[in-house]
């Protein structure tokens, strides 16, 4: 069982409408930033989508994975509400975070996500703990682990996949190569042609797939997860794809072209499946363009929701640190409301 | 008393500039003195580091000297020590001091340590030059405050500047120093102007504080943000209380005696500062004073900071949980 079956007309219809809910929502996120709505900063996933729903399908349910900066597309393809993740940007109560998270943080331990995360490299040591449950419980799941192609030089990256490797864990490293990090470029990060060359170093199998393919990597991740649950260990993923946006909006972009990026808008991903999806027969245009208005509606309706929803009272800062009581934080935090009382 | 040094005995130029474009300032001076001098970090060449701090710099000094590294902090900042070891004067720019988890090791065991293991054999002429502090949204992971694991660690030296000039005076200080100084930048004042000298050998000894405005009521030792709100909130109270204001700007080593003779005068210390509260740097401060002035205190000493949580996402939370002006008023007001 995979939780979108990209082999059915059905899962092919869902995974289209996955892609299209992460462009959607990350392109009002944009929006929505660009108008100054949101606080923080936000790193949009536009261009990526099939990565994040080709793995996410052949995953099960009850399987985990951890994400990175840019993790708006993970949380959609894994299963994760709009409305609340709307909410978690706007910094609101009702959001996935009660707001105490916002874009880079966005977590649901329960749906499988085990969060969005500000700093790079650090979701594959996770990825590696999800799957060490799995094994000392025995459950037949795996742990995939999203990462960029900048975060392949970070250290614990490297020292994750070889504890998996050498443990032979059900994990599966996922390397999104968007040919950034921030503005260098991967060739000015590593020395190798492709990143999936470092499997080698750990004796997994490693391979460079396109991620401007749904199916492809649909069917590398369920291979990989295949091998995870038979006690094979880890594979290592490359997906060659393309942030179409900035690293983060705002972004001046002095490291590339508009052409440079248009050579991979004509390969969109989204674009493509819809095509290949129409020539056979599985989804009519009239259908598509309604499934695409009916997106289109929600995110809208889930971005005017987030914006009225309520914000947390200034109190619940200083809850959830501890699962325990911890008398300082609340003397401190006594002390620390100016009239003793509420702030102004 | 030493003071702040500077070439030349005439009188001495300078001109309205930003926090930024203090650092800015003293990074170029120093590539241009000093050929062993380098910059290492993420982004800190054509994109001029996500602060804008490093702008146009690998322009004029080009690729070999200001160096965009591989995101991996660990592997720069030990190179950085091994080629401060071996003679060359590396500036490392951690783009977010949150971000010092990745790369603790080399400081702690190898950077701190080298010096004294080796008995003084080794000198370290490190500078990390790192962004702290809430107020952007920017949530848990990209707002803390550490600076005192660092000022507490034996073996480095810290520094934190609250305005344009000491940007300027500490950063060079730091770079020119034999040993390793970690300087802390708060996010949020890069744009706050101030007069910077424009002397090229203007520095800041290490280990200096400043009165930044004289008051006899209460001393208010802030850091960062807070010497520029604290500053505001001793105009606003003027005439009803008299604030004597103090950018700490070294934390370690620490200025004592200009803390004592302050709080010798007013009898009342209020510390403002972004860390969280236990253990912090508050405390240090706090304690210097008690143990040299106890008999001149009138009242409790008060610490302004963060209630040992981190900096939330929300608006709402975040503008809690840091501290403004207005806690530093309440503190005041809580002792006079
Ligand atoms: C440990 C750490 N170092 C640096 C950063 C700053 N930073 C955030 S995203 C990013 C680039 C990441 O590139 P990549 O891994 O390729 O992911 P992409 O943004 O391309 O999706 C950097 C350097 C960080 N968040 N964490
Ligand atoms: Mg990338």
């Amino acid at each position: 069982m995979v939780a979108i079956d990209i082999e059915s007309e059905e899962g092919q219809r869902e995974a289209l409408r996955r892609m299209l809910t992460i462009r959607a929502f990350d392109t009002k996120a944009g929006d929505l930033f660009g108008d100054g709505e949101l606080p923080g900063f936000v790193h949009l996933y536009i261009g990526e989508e099939a990565v994040a729903v080709g793995a996410c399908s052949a995953l099960e349910e009850e399987d985990y994975i951890t994400s990175t900066h840019r993790g708006h597309g993970h949380c959609i393809a894994k299963g994760l509400e709009p409305e609340q993740m709307m909410s978690e940007l706007y910094g609101k109560r009702d959001g996935y975070c009660n707001g105490k998270g916002g874009s880079m943080h966005i977590a649901d331990v329960d749906a499988g996500m085990l969060g969005a995360n500000g700093i790079v490299g650090a979701g594959p040591p996770l990825a590696t703990g999800a799957a060490l449950t799995s094994h000392l419980r025995g459950e037949d799941t795996v742990a995939l682990a999203f990462f960029g192609d900048g975060a392949v030089a970070q250290g614990q990256i490297h020292e994750a996949i070889n504890i998996a490797a050498t443990w032979k864990l059900p994990a599966i490293f996922l390397v999104e190569n968007n040919q950034f990090g921030e503005g260098t470029p991967v060739e000015k990060q590593h020395n190798v042609q492709h990143l999936s060359e470092t499997a080698e170093a750990y004796n997994i199998p490693g391979f460079t797939v396109d991620g401007m393919d749904v199916t492809a990597v649909f069917e590398a991740v369920r291979e990989a997860r295949k091998r995870a649950l038979n006690g094979e260990g880890p594979t290592f993923i490359e997906a060659d794809t393309y942030r179409y946006r900035g690293h983060f909006e705002g972004d001046q972009q002095p490291y590339r072209t508009k052409e440079d990026v248009a050579i991979w808008q004509d390969r969109d991903a989204i674009e493509s499946f819809k095509q290949k999806l129409i020539d056979a027969g599985t989804i009519t245009e009239a259908e598509f363009d309604e499934m695409e208005s009916e997106i289109h509606d929600r995110i809208e309706q889930a971005a005017a929701d987030a914006k009225e929803a309520p914000y947390p009272d200034p109190s619940e800062a200083y809850e959830d640190m501890f699962s325990a009581t911890v008398p300082e934080i609340n003397e401190f935090a006594r002390q620390m409301r100016a009239d003793g009382g509420e702030r102004q | 008393m030493s003071t702040e040094s500077r070439s030349g005995s005439g009188p001495a130029q300078t001109e309205e500039m930003t926090v930024r474009e203090a650092i800015r300032l003293a990074l170029r001076e120093e590539l241009e003195r000093d050929e062993d001098v380098f910059l290492i970090g993420e982004d800190v060449g054509a994109f001029g580091g996500v602060f804008e701090v490093t702008g146009g710099l690998v322009e004029d000094f080009g690729e070999k000297r200001v160096r965009d590294t591989p995101i991996s902090e660990a592997g720069f900042m030990g190179a950085a020590v091994g080629a401060a070891a071996t003679g060359t004067r590396p500036v490392v720019e951690i783009m977010f001091a949150d971000f010092m988890g990745v790369c603790s090791e080399q400081i702690i065991n190898q950077m701190a340590k080298n010096r004294y293991m080796f008995g003084g054999k080794t000198e370290m002429p490190v500078t990390v030059r790192t962004t702290e502090g809430g107020g952007m949204g920017a949530a848990s992971q990209h707002s803390g405050t550490l600076h005192t694991w660092f000022a507490h660690f034996p073996g480095v030296m810290a520094v934190a500047p609250g305005t344009p000039r000491a940007a300027k005076g500490l950063l060079k200080s730091a770079i020119r120093s034999n040993d390793p100084v970690f300087v802390f930048e708060n996010k949020m004042i890069y744009e706050q102007k101030g007069e910077v000298p424009l002397d090229e050998d203007y520095t800041i000894p290490l280990g200096q504080a400043k009165v930044e405005r004289e008051g006899e009521d209460v001393t208010v030792v802030a850091t960062q943000r807070m010497v520029g709100e604290s500053l505001d909130l001793a105009e606003e109270l003027d005439g009803d209380i008299s604030a004597e204001v103090i950018d700490l700007r070294s934390l370690y080593p620490l200025d004592t005696d200009t803390l004592v003779e302050s709080v010798k005068k007013t009898g009342r210390l209020v510390i403002a500062d972004e860390s969280p509260l236990s253990y912090g740097t508050h405390a240090e401060v706090a304690t210097r004073v008690m143990e040299n002035a106890f008999y001149s205190l009138d009242a409790p000493v008060q610490r302004v900071g963060v209630a040992d949580v981190h900096i939330p996402f929300s608006p709402e939370l975040e503008n809690e949980v840091l501290p403004h002006g207005d806690d530093v008023e309440a503190a005041i007001r809580r002792i006079m």
